[in-house]
């Protein structure tokens, strides 16, 4: 049973997941958080920030973390398959049908049109983080440093490009001290 | 079979090495498929992965596929997508392992406190830039606000939310298709370089000396 679910999340996210890695968080967080509480919110973040330290896609690294945590090692190959799998199947079938200029064309304005979407998914993915579990001590005590953190990453991020992993690394030292 | 497991390799480095994500990826990939390999020539490559940009899915397990595929059928897809996941799904693995170990390490549990605001600043600033790299007006405003609105307040799936954007914007685009035709024009290629500057694919240096040149 776990496996099926495992396999139609992660079918359901390969197929509707566009825009990148980032608009797929979205998608996963509705499903794995929300939907069938495989994991956390905090979990989600913490994978979410390995994620970024390591190496390869963000959505194959969570499906692998959850797809383990939920059903071992077979499931951790099942949800990445399972991802993979509507890719493996656009190969053959969208491939032909859209290589034509004609169709092409349609294809990158139809995509060009989803932007503002995916960027309003996006935001919403973070805008669902925002709370007490992820910021401990937001509305305790006098300093609230989880919001001193996330504004001074968004600075940093937003205005000056800073590299990720810099950010997640000064933040987690900051939070050594902190807490 | 040679060639597949030179794909295999070749993916499964740059799946092992490169951090940041999809378009991190590209430039290697570019290097090793398009320079060193010699294996697909460098429009095509660039055509290709315009292609491959709009279309769903894990963008790097698209591009194996599409690379593989094109370079030696389906041996070469699977050989390719073989090696771009194979990396992570071990690394996550190893992780998994190691983490659910040393995770309520009251250490491990203050860095992660302190990372955890990050992370969320980490999400929120790239849709912002991304609103601001399409061209969102006043009017059109209304499209994020609306998806924020229905996926975080009233909670519905953003399967929904997406599914209702691509019928959206599917015929938004079609009009566009039947307006180009109806002033007799032809319609206009995003496939051409240049021709669309709010196009994603980031142009490598080498690319862009490349198209400089005469």
């Amino acid at each position: 049973m776990i496996y099926l679910q495992l396999l139609w999340v992660f079918v359901k996210i390969g197929v509707l997941g566009f825009g990148g890695g980032y608009a797929m968080l979205s998608l996963i967080q509705h499903e794995v958080v929300d939907h069938y509480a495989w994991m956390t919110t905090t979990d989600f973040a913490d994978m979410v920030a390995i994620s970024q330290m390591t190496p390869g896609p963000i959505s194959i690294n969570l499906a692998t973390y959850v797809g383990y945590t939920t059903a071992g090692f077979g499931g951790s190959l099942l949800a990445s398959f399972a991802l993979c799998l509507p890719s493996i199947i656009m190969v053959y079938f969208i491939l032909k049908l859209f290589m034509s200029k004609k169709n092409n064309a349609l294809m990158t304005n139809t995509l060009k049109g989803l932007k503002p979407a995916i960027a309003g998914l996006i935001f919403a993915a973070g805008l669902s983080m925002m709370n007490t579990q992820n910021f401990v001590d937001f509305g305790r005590g006098q300093y609230n440093i989880s919001v001193i953190i996330c504004v001074l990453a968004f600075v940093a991020s937003y205005f000056f490009k800073a590299n990720p992993i810099l950010l997640i690394v000064l933040s987690g030292v900051v939070g050594f001290f902190a807490y | 079979m040679k060639i597949a497991f030179e794909l295999f390799f070749s993916f499964f480095k740059i799946g092992a090495f490169t951090l940041g994500g999809g378009y991190a990826m590209l430039s290697m990939v570019e290097k090793a498929v398009v320079d060193q390999k010699k294996w697909i020539p460098n429009d095509e490559f660039w055509d290709m992965i315009a292609v491959v940009q709009s279309l769903p899915g894990v963008f790097a397990v698209n591009t194996a596929l599409y690379v593989g595929h094109r370079v030696a059928g389906t041996k070469g897809a699977f050989a390719a997508m073989l090696g771009a996941i194979i990396p992570s799904i071990t690394i996550i693995l190893l992780l998994a392992t190691v983490f659910r170990e040393y995770r309520d390490q009251p250490v491990v549990e203050r860095i992660f406190k302190g990372i955890r605001p990050c992370v969320v600043a980490l999400i929120l600033a790239p849709s912002l830039r991304m609103i601001k790299s399409a061209k969102v007006t006043w009017k059109t405003a209304i499209i994020p606000i609306a998806t924020v609105f229905l996926i975080w307040w009233l909670k519905i799936s953003p399967a929904y939310v997406i599914l209702a954007a691509i019928a959206g914007s599917l015929i938004y685009a079609l009009i566009i298709r039947h307006k180009t035709r109806g002033a007799g024009g032809n319609p206009p290629n995003p496939l051409s370089r240049g021709s669309d500057p709010a196009s994603r694919v980031p142009k490598s240096r080498r690319q862009k000396e490349k198209e400089a040149k005469p």
